[in-house]
């Protein structure tokens, strides 16, 4: 099977987060970037995929320079060329505008699946390869769980989460755009000789006028959201906070807990 | 000009999703902030209108019914609001954020052209212009953004944002909604449940709470000599329970159970809404984090803020004082 990944490179949300001075999203240049964690489930359902079936993995990932480093990462584990959304004006783009892109790159050849992460964890919109495949006029399914190959390749068996602890099974004609939630499978790890290899693998960089777009329709420029600023959460109306000693913390809370909240 | 708003809601045979309720409020608040009209839209293999729809304060219930509904598909749904959007020319669609809805309403929005606005969790009105809140970087920070271009807004509402029971009761009456021919993009094989629950702990008194701080399984033992001193139940955030650090059964959260104990302790739980959403009807929080802007802090009633590697083994010393 032919199978295109799309990957997001994130901002590690474990780490500190410093917001940018004009407020608008946070200060780039003290984060710490990785591939979506979801992401990274849609890499691996595609790589031992491609195995099983003897094809390969396209990866695909839209954003500035830095996102090379997740591309010659997903190379290294196996992906066997890569397509960079790198040109300026793809950037700063919100579901739609990248959806766009991306079809658009995915339409240049033939693909029998597309594989992505259900939802990025920096803009988190979810909606992403959704709509990828609405352009396509493929169908889809978000929040996937597990899927198997059926048909020949004709279709899919799919286990997409419900709320409350619940799995719908259902089939869909591929090709389709399959959005993984985390958890599904166990990610490999890069060996060297896929790091040494991964070196000399082609990362195309596409233009917009190469996909048969312009500037207008991707981006910033192309996007129907626009952020106006980002913000901590107000802070805790009724939280009390407890610093200090670790020993003195812990016996105050103790103590609130049984005389204030009355809990134990 | 009036604006009009519709808020789609969602049904499994004939019982209206809590969310869905959540919605209507959601959609009245931004009628009266507007100065417009809410209307509720139901898809149905029957028309039929599910239990007491009709006695909100609502313009109209819309209802889209055909054979090819009686299943939620995203064609059929796509199908059936796509062309009544069109027709109707709604200001503004809102849809619960739940797992059905981020399914199928991003497709909506783009075969109709729409803008969508996912996950909101407030808004507020400045002359017509609607700005929206919504959480980003996993709930630890939230952005608000504004809609450009015109036409229809779809906008999906969180869980929690808007309570159920500020709905405004009233009489409406029902109309359908003309439906042309449906795709449906799924063959549906049935439902499962996820994974064995084993552990029931909607029905715990005190639910210890484990989150990604922890750092792996082999730090969890003070972590469960704490829920034994302290009487309560382990529970889990998601990523805990994906890195295969606690079964799946412990998992707190919008894909986990639902718990409202009397005590909840967060341990190095950063309190994404995914997380919150399961756990935030506790009578009591208390969370223990490093990080003094991790949204937990939030909702939590008391907040110890330091290293959870030490603070935990000073509390398990307290607790076990008293029971010597």
């Amino acid at each position: 099977m032919r199978i295109a990944v799309c990957i997001k490179q994130v901002p590690d949300v474990e780490e500190r987060l410093e917001i940018a001075d004009d407020g608008k999203w946070l200060d780039e240049n003290e984060m710490k970037f990785v591939i979506n964690e979801s992401d990274q489930y849609a890499l691996e359902e595609g790589l031992a995929l491609a195995e099983k079936t003897g094809g390969e993995v396209v990866v695909l990932s839209l954003g500035p320079d830095r996102v090379q480093d997740a591309l010659r990462k997903a190379l290294a584990l196996g992906a066997s060329r890569a397509v960079h959304l790198a040109d300026d004006a793809f950037d700063g783009g919100d579901a739609h505008a990248t959806a766009r892109a991306l079809a658009a790159a995915i339409g240049r050849e033939e693909f029998d699946l597309v594989l992505t992460g259900a939802q990025s964890d920096d803009a988190g919109y979810g909606s992403t390869g959704s709509m990828v495949a609405g352009m396509l006029g493929w169908p889809h399914a978000w929040l996937v769980m597990g899927f198997e190959v059926e048909d020949g390749g004709g279709s899919a068996k799919v286990t997409r989460e419900m709320e409350s602890g619940m799995n719908e099974l259902f089939r869909v004609a591929l090709p389709a755009v399959i959005e993984v939630q985390a958890g599904l499978n166990h990610p490999r790890y890069a060996s060297l000789k896929g790091i040494m290899q991964a070196k000399r693998k082609p990362i195309d960089r596409p233009a917009p006028a190469d996909l048969g777009l312009t500037g207008e329709d991707v981006g910033a420029a192309g996007s129907r959201l626009e952020i106006l600023d980002v913000a901590f959460p107000e802070s805790g109306a009724g939280a009390q906070l407890i610093e200090g000693d670790p020993a003195v913390a812990a016996r105050t809370l103790i103590e609130k807990l049984r005389t204030e909240a009355r809990v134990l | 000009m009036s604006k009009k708003i519709w808020i789609v809601l969602q049904q499994r045979e004939g019982k209206l999703h809590r969310m869905s309720r959540e919605a209507i409020a959601a959609g009245q608040q931004l009628a009266s902030a507007l100065g417009g009209t809410a209307s509720a839209v139901l898809l149905s293999s029957d028309g039929a209108v599910a239990g007491d729809v009709l006695a909100y304060q609502l313009d109209e219930v819309l209802t889209a019914s055909d054979a090819a509904l009686a299943d939620y598909t995203p064609g059929g749904y796509v199908g059936a609001l796509g062309p009544a959007i069109g027709a109707e020319a709604p200001d503004y669609v809102l849809f619960p954020h739940t797992y059905q809805s981020v399914d199928y309403v991003p497709r909506l929005a783009q075969e109709t052209g729409a803008a969508l606005v996912p996950e909101a969790v407030s808004f507020e009105v400045s002359g017509e212009e609607v700005i929206w809140k919504r959480p980003v970087l996993t709930g630890k920070l939230q952005a608000r953004v504004r809609v450009k271009g015109g036409g229809t807004v779809l906008a999906t509402i969180q869980s929690g944002a808007f309570p159920a029971d500020s709905a405004a009761a009233g009489s409406t009456q029902a109309r359908s909604l003309t439906v042309g021919e449906l795709v449906v993009d799924r063959e549906i094989l049935g439902v499962e449940q996820a994974g064995e629950d084993e552990v029931d702990l909607t029905k715990a008194d005190i639910i210890v709470g484990v989150g990604r701080g922890v750092g792996g399984p082999e730090k969890l033992g003070p972590v469960e000599e704490l829920a034994r001193l302290i009487g309560g139940d382990i529970g889990a955030s998601r990523p805990v329970i994906d890195n295969g650090w606690l079964p799946r059964d412990r998992q707190i959260g919008s894909s986990g159970q639902t718990v409202a104990p009397k005590l909840y302790l967060a341990v190095g739980i950063s309190g994404a809404i995914q997380h919150q959403v399961g756990m935030k009807g506790s009578s009591c929080v208390v969370a223990i984090n490093k990080d003094k802007t991790a949204p937990i802090f939030n909702i939590a009633k008391y907040g110890v803020i330091g290293d959870l590697h030490e603070i935990v083994p000073a509390i398990n010393e307290v607790l076990a004082e008293s029971q010597d």
